[in-house]
This record gives C-alpha cells, structure tokens and sequence, in this order.
C-alpha cells in the first residue's frame, strides 16, 4: 500500500492546501511541520503559477505573493526533500500543467520522487489531455490526480474507472475560494462514484468552516481545505503559523467526528 | 482537425469544470456548421449587418512612393463596428441562440472585439458582459464608453498585468461558474478546441474574399498576404485560403513593442517557446520555470503573450513567418498610411502596413501585396497623440 492509499484507509482524511512560498518558503516549511502535526493526513502544495485559471481571488492573490517573494519549481523540490524525512504523510503537488512542461514532464516527474512528492494535482489537465504527463508519472511512481466537477455528468463514471490515489471532487461550479452552500452536487458525485468503484473522493473548493468540513466529512473520505488556510496566512503573514495550526486543529477535529 | 489539434498544437487544457462547457459547443459547432439554415442566416448578416464583402482597395499612391511591389489593402477596417472582429461574433452569437444560450460573456484588449460581441448581443437580443483589463480600459476609454452604450456591462480586471491575457483568465473564471446560459465568445484563434478551429472558420471569409478580389483585378494569386498577429484572429482569417497555393507567402506581424530584444516585448513567435496556457498548446513568452511573461506593446490588441496553434503549427511548417515590428515602426506606419492614402489603421493592423513597407520597394513592380487592415483607428489617435508628446483637450 502507498502512501496516498494508507492516508485514506480507515480514516476520513484532512487534506489542507497551501500555496508554496507564501509569504516565503521559511514560512511555507514551518506550516508544512505545524499542519502536519495538527492532524493532516495529506498535504497538498501549491507551485505558484502567473495565472492561475482556477483560482479565486485568495490563491491567485497568494501565488503573486510566492512568485514576487522569489519562489520557484526548483525551491519547492528542495523543501519537499529537507522535509520529507519527518513528515510522514503524503504530499502532493498542486500546479498548473505550463510549469511541469516547461521544465519537462519526464524531468519534472523524475524530480518528485527524488523529493518525495507523492502525487500530482493539475487542475488544467483534464483527461482527454493527459496521457502526455501519465506515461512520466506512472514510470516514476507519482500519482495523477483525477478530478471531477458537478459538470461531469456521464464523466464521471469514464474518469473514476480510468483514475487512482484517489478522486479530487470539485464541490462546486467556480474557482477556488469559500462558499456559503455545499454539498449538494459532491455527494451526488460520490453517489455516482460507488456505483462503479470504491476509489477514496475527497471533496475541495470552497470549504471554509468546521461545520462544512464535517458535512462533507459525512459523506466523502477526504476534505481538501486551501483558501479558508490562505486567507489567514494572507492576514497574518510570516505570524501565520499559530493561527493556521490552530485553525487546521479545529477542522481536523471537526473531520474525525465523522470517523 | 477533429481532436482540435494543430500537429502538436492545440488541445483542450482547461479545468474539468470547464469540459462539458467546451464539449457541448464543439458539438453544437460540428451540428451547425454544415446546417443551410444557419449557413444562410450567418451569409446575411454578414452581407446585411456587417456590410461584406469589404473592399479590396488598391492603395496607389502608396505603391507610387515605396516604388516596388503593387499594394492592396484589404479593408477589415470598413466593416460595421471598424474591424474584422464582427465576422467571428456574428457567427459565435448565432451559434449562442441556436444553442438557447441567453448570454454572452468575451475578453477584450483594444476593445474592438468586446465593441464587437456587444453589438452582435444587442442586434440578437442576448445580455452581454465584457472583461477588460484595467490598463487597457484606461487606453481605450472611448471602447468603453461604446460597449456601455450597446448594453454591456464592462468589469475592470486588475489582476496580473491587468491586460488582454488577464481578461481572458477574468472571462474563463466566470464561465466556470456559469455555463447553463452562457456562451463564451472569445474573440481570437486561440483557448481550447473548438474554439481556434471556429473562430478561423468564421474569419476565413477574409481570405476567400481576398482569393477572389485578386483574380478579378489582376487575374492572379498575391505573392504576400500580411496581417498582424496577436491571438492571431485577422492573420488566420487571411491565411487560411492559401494555405496549399504554396506561391503565396504568409506573413504575420508580431507586437514588437520597444523591441523583440528588449523585455517590453509581445513578440510571441520570435521570443516565446512552446507551452501549455489558456487551454491550448501553442507558442507563449514565459519564463524558464513556465510562468508567463508580462508583455508589453502600444497595441493593447496584440498585447499578448500568445498565438493561436494553427499559426505555431504553420511556422513550424515554415509555410508562414513571423516578423516582429517595433511601436516605433508601427506608429510611423500609422501615420505613412493616414498621410498617403487618407486611410487611418487601427494600430494593431499598422504593424502589417510596416511590414510591408519595408519589403514592398524591394520587390519587382510585377509583384502583388496584400495587407489586412484589420481595423480602423479611430480609438488609437489619443494614445498616438500622447505617444508623439502631443497634448489634446477633448
């Protein structure tokens, strides 16, 4: 069993995101250790892009944030490999699909595992498109991520019965960013999911408060949090640190109720 | 073609969100697009509205004065709303109604395509909202002021650079939450499939014109047809036709802006390198780690840092090439033309003019030019102004 399947069994996972490099990459390290220890089964960090398409206004602020503070691919790599050894939960990559083939999918791929990065989210790489980052994946070990939308419709069964690691289920129509009303679409999705395959679905965007996370909780097995987080570490800056860990403490009790 | 690929270029790189969206139009295209119906119905408005087909003008005084080559323009510029952007929307609109889409939401940079989806929303009667980076709303005010005039809502973008390529990021963004009743109607050759394939079908009309205009006159092929390139929109429209008549050369003219050399540049094809962006794969200027490049141009419709596929996979061909003209060249070609011909070019479409004054004495008396103008350039004498230190009080 990997490490993405192990997060994800017997549990429902607690999945925060960041953004790599905001407001530096000290910054980033240190809440890497605090998420970690406030309960995250995986981590999923964000590759700052130029123009992140999916992306509400908290991330695509945080990610003109990282890149103004100097964070680059190759930072990012560095810091996964300084904290790989002590952080024994998955960790993800979440980036655009311009920064791996810029830097070159084989390469890019080869330089995960060397840093111990477990799996890759690339919101810009739908299905149809991926066989070009998959073949470099699969020879590495890495996971590509499937999602799938309240759009997907008849998709879905196509892409949950092609996918592995687990399912990243997008809550919502939108980009990123909190939302007032959840639920809904996701657990129709998950429904539709089961039918044909018990791959874990976690559950993002738009998740902000503990009581949503234990919604989702009740039905999905995994709950992926990223601009509730940000939007603190937006306010607080490098002082984010305690308020994030306190904040993560919060919604990963809320996600364990539903154990 | 069908796989929306271009030889490499292309694809559809966009959000699963976005998938059903893109799927249901490339249906809805591939059904209408044959149908005699909506064939007739486009045919009209584009004879009735939009006033094609546009002139194929000889400019003879031009042609006197650089003393080589016989130069045509062909005048995009005269077609109701003054550019070749009514051509794609027009048909884009259509398709939206056909589609029972109530809405059309478009990116602008200049204005002339945001002036353009307004007006073809008021003519059908659909809402209309546009996404314009800040910048260029501060350079193109009187765009503005038209689109609201038409109907429109204008929303500022102040995000990134705040230009084209950020409108567009503003205008996927809002598609993404709302797609049961609207139609996105870019306005180039670019973003995922289907759009660079429809988008060229509706601009090919440029070209067939330009085909036939040339064999009436002067019972021949051109040797050159220039355009200037941005997403690449007027440049593909007037390509297309000529594809396989391989005598014909292809030119198209990149925002060069203080220099292809320099980092205020929008010279995509000289400067750039393949990437993945705005759903397609395709030529973009970025940074060694893939991050796109803020570019820089005194056209705020080539201000960008991409090109649609079909251009990167005909330059890989090597059946077109791109040339990069400066602001400094574009503008003096602004005014050569304004001077010569009593004709004002849209800035954007300048950068042909400069091209092709600068290889048109070169080339024998027996040879034929054509440029697009693929605008005209009303909106630009205030930035033209200011650019030449010259203060006007309106």
């Amino acid at each position: 069993m990997n490490r993405i399947s192990k997060a994800f069994s017997s549990k429902k996972a607690f999945i925060p995101f960041i953004t790599g490099g905001d407001p530096d990459l000290e910054t980033t390290k240190k809440l890497l250790y605090a998420l970690y220890e406030a309960g995250a089964d995986l981590i999923e960090i964000g590759i700052p892009f130029s123009d992140p398409i999916a992306e509400g206004p908290v991330i695509e602020a945080a990610d003109e944030r990282a890149l103004k503070a100097g964070c680059t691919t190759d930072k990012l790599f560095d810091l996964v490999s300084q904290v790989r050894a002590d952080i024994q939960i998955p960790i993800l990559l979440m980036t655009y699909y311009n920064p791996i083939f810029a830097y070159g999918a084989e390469k890019f791929t080869l330089r995960c595992a060397k840093s111990g990065v477990d799996g890759l989210i690339v919101p810009d790489l739908p299905f149809e498109e991926r066989e070009e980052l998959q073949a470099p994946c699969a020879a590495c070990g890495i996971e590509l991520i499937s999602m799938i939308a309240p759009t997907s419709d008849e998709r879905i069964t196509y892409i949950a019965e092609r996918s592995s690691g687990f399912l990243y289920c997008v809550s919502s129509l939108g980009v990123t960013g909190t939302r007032n009303e959840l639920g809904g679409s996701a657990r129709n999705m998950i429904q539709r999911v089961r039918k044909i395959s018990d791959i874990p679905c976690a559950v993002g965007f738009g998740v902000s408060t503990p009581e949503q996370a234990g919604e989702i909780a009740g039905f999905a097995d995994g709950v992926i949090v990223g601009s509730a987080i940000v939007r603190i570490i937006a306010e607080h800056g490098r002082a984010c640190v305690k308020p994030v860990s306190d904040f993560a403490k919060e919604m990963k009790r809320s996600i364990k109720t539903h154990e | 073609m069908e796989n929306g690929r271009f030889g490499a270029y292309g694809g559809q790189y966009i959000p699963e969100t976005l998938m059903s969206a893109v799927l249901e139009l490339a249906r809805a295209y591939e059904r209408w697009r044959s149908d005699e119906g909506f064939v007739s119905e486009y045919s009209t408005l584009l004879r009735q509205y939009a006033g094609r087909p546009s002139l194929l003008y000889c400019a003879e005084r031009m042609t006197a004065d650089l003393g080589g080559a016989k130069i045509y323009l062909k005048r995009e510029d005269l077609n109701h709303t003054g550019s070749h952007k009514i051509n794609n929307v027009l048909g884009q609109a259509l398709l939206a109604v056909k589609m029972g889409k109530t809405r059309l939401i478009a990116e602008t940079g200049a204005g002339q395509h945001g002036v353009a989806a307004a007006t073809a929303a008021a003519l059908l009667g659909l809402e209309c909202e546009i996404f314009m980076g800040a910048e260029d709303m501060e350079r193109q005010a009187l765009n503005v002021y038209r689109m609201k005039l038409l109907g429109a809502t204008v929303n500022r973008v102040v995000s990134g650079t705040a230009t084209l390529k950020d409108a567009v990021n503003a205008t996927m963004r809002e598609w993404a939450g709302r797609m049961d009743d609207t139609h996105y109607c870019l306005g180039s050759v670019m973003g995922p499939h289907p759009f660079p394939v429809m988008v060229r079908d509706f601009q090919a009309v440029i070209g067939r014109e330009i085909k036939e205009q040339t064999a009436e006159f002067e019972k021949r092929l051109p040797d050159a047809v220039i355009a200037c390139v941005g997403g690449g929109s007027n440049a593909i429209g007037s390509f297309y036709e000529f594809i396989g008549d391989e005598s014909v050369e292809l030119i198209g003219c990149e925002a060069g802006g203080k220099g292809a050399d320099t980092e205020e540049s929008a010279a995509t094809i000289t400067n750039g390198s393949v990437g993945v962006f705005h759903g397609m794969k395709s030529y973009f200027c970025q940074d060694e780690f893939g991050q796109i490049a803020p570019v820089y141009s005194i056209s705020a419709g080539l201000d960008y840092p991409g090109i649609g596929p079909e251009h990167a996979c005909l330059f890989d061909r090597g059946r077109a090439r791109y040339e990069a003209i400066t602001d400094a060249q574009a503008v003096d070609a602004f005014e050569y033309l304004t001077r010569t011909e009593g004709i004002i070019p849209a800035i954007e479409s300048a950068h042909a003019v400069a091209y092709a004054m600068k290889i048109a004495p070169a080339m024998g008396k027996d040879k034929i030019i054509v440029v697009t103008l693929s605008g005209r350039g009303d909106k630009d004498v205030a930035s033209i102004a200011k650019y030449r230190g010259v203060k006007i009080h309106e």
